[in-house]
């Protein structure tokens, strides 16, 4: 089973969880931009943190086998403090970058004016770099969040548009809206694989996408592994699987037209690993 | 014209647009594209080294890497040696490893040379990898390197044949 973690936040996890998802066919991710727990106060943590994510996390990434993408935006949490605005005029630069495959997490959060004007700046951002977009949808109020949100970019191709920690009661209008639907699968909290195998019999695999989503809570970074096995207990086949695993999230952020995946999908060494004399 | 050609022209008639060209350079013009623009950025700027600088602290891994792999070609004298000690303090092997090339081995002062040597052991990038080592080996550096080796053998695990060879 190979898999394409298509949202996790691979920034809190240990190397661990690297050789854990590597041995569970994890080969490639995508690591948005979110907060960080601790809220930040100033432009600099941000650009720090854009850094690690262009840096530091894809080489790290990369020793364990595994090849690691971004998208980067203001999150919505975040976009309500005065003193982050900055962060959307250092943002074009960033959008350039080799391995940003998409302008997110974008969205709302508690759906304040500041998260409006936030959320459609950076979908213009989007539009000016030709990259598609990840919408987090908020997790209090949820359904009438995702109403507003598809609101909010219904002038733009809804095929590259992926809006993200659905349910059962919002996976419908995204569907009819023509975005490409996530779902987050947690141990405790948003969808679980069970409740996910139901979703995806009633609605089909087309424009479905599954993520862990791992982040700093309690979260688990093989559960896109686990639903391709409840996928399979199921009677979906392992082509089914695959769309949902890998060929969805594939398509979708190939959109940016940054997405290689050459090196992976043959086994080749990443850049610098070579240098490495296998000792480690 | 391609891609490469255009933004060579256009930087060579505006040396500010490199900073939106350069990010984009490797996979729209190609292997070898970044390094061209940093050549011409560096006929056509006022302050190149101030405008390598800005290019490098603006960039992705790749773009530094790119950069210090080039420095050799750019005739600034010692004026990046800042991004050498930049490169030098990541955990990335790759920048390391360019960290330690021509330019490196050309103008860092022994004491970080030597702490750059130490660094790429530490790290297993290979000996052989290091610049102009052979020029600049010197005692202390030898002292250091049986240290470490010392340290590997109280520890019960291997000391690398790349020091090995060099005690």
């Amino acid at each position: 089973m190979r898999i394409f973690d298509p949202h996790i936040h691979m920034t809190s996890r240990t190397t661990d969880d690297y050789e854990r998802m590597y041995a569970a066919g994890v080969r490639a991710i995508v690591e948005p931009a979110f907060w960080l727990g601790q809220p930040r106060t100033n432009v600099g943590s941000f650009l720090d943190y854009f850094d690690a994510l262009l840096g530091w996390e894809p080489y790290r990434a990369a020793q364990y086998g595994i090849r690691h993408f971004c998208t980067l935006a203001l999150n919505p949490k975040e976009a309500n403090d005065p003193r982050c605005q900055g962060v959307l005029d250092e943002l074009p630069r960033y959008l350039l970058k080799d391995s940003v495959v998409a302008v997110g997490e974008v969205g709302y959060d508690s759906v304040t004016p500041e998260e409006d004007r936030v959320f459609e700046a950076q979908l213009a951002l989007a539009e000016e770099h030709g990259l598609p977009v990840l919408v987090h949808t908020p997790h209090r109020d949820k359904a009438a969040g995702t109403r507003r949100t598809l609101d909010v970019v219904k002038g733009m191709d809804p095929g590259k548009v992926l809006v993200d920690h659905l349910n059962e009661l919002t996976v419908a209008m995204v569907r009819d809206a023509g975005c490409w639907a996530g779902f987050s699968i947690y141990p405790d909290t948003k969808m679980d694989p069970d409740r996910m195998v139901a979703i995806l019999k009633e609605y089909g695999t087309e424009r479905m996408i599954v993520n862990s989503a791992a982040d700093w809570g309690r979260s688990d970074v093989l559960k896109t592994r686990e639903v391709g096995e409840a996928m399979l207990a199921a009677g979906f086949t392992d082509e089914d699987v695959d769309r949902v695993l890998w060929q969805n999230p594939v398509a979708f952020y190939g959109q940016s037209g940054r997405l290689h995946l050459d090196d992976v999908e043959s086994g080749g060494d990443y850049q610098g690993n070579t240098i490495l004399r296998g000792t480690r | 014209m391609t891609w490469l050609a255009r933004a060579v022209a256009d930087v060579e008639r505006d040396p500010e647009s490199v900073y939106a060209l350069f990010p984009r350079a490797a996979r729209e013009g190609g292997p070898g594209a970044r390094a061209e623009l940093l050549r011409t950025l560096t006929k056509a700027a006022q302050d190149p080294a101030a405008a390598i600088t800005r290019l490098y602290w603006q960039g992705d891994a790749g773009e530094r890497l790119e950069i210090l792999e080039t420095l050799p070609q750019l005739d600034l004298g010692p004026a990046a040696l800042p991004l050498v000690h930049d490169a030098l303090r990541t955990n990335d092997t790759r920048l390391v490893a360019a960290a330690l090339g021509p330019y490196g081995s050309a103008w860092l002062d022994d004491h970080a040379f030597r702490q750059g040597v130490l660094k790429c052991v530490f790290m297993s990038v290979p000996l052989a990898s290091v610049e102009g080592l052979g020029r600049r080996f010197d005692e202390e550096l030898r002292r250091m390197l049986a240290d470490f080796a010392a340290e590997r053998r109280a520890a019960g695990r291997p000391v690398p044949p790349d020091v090995l060879e060099r005690l």
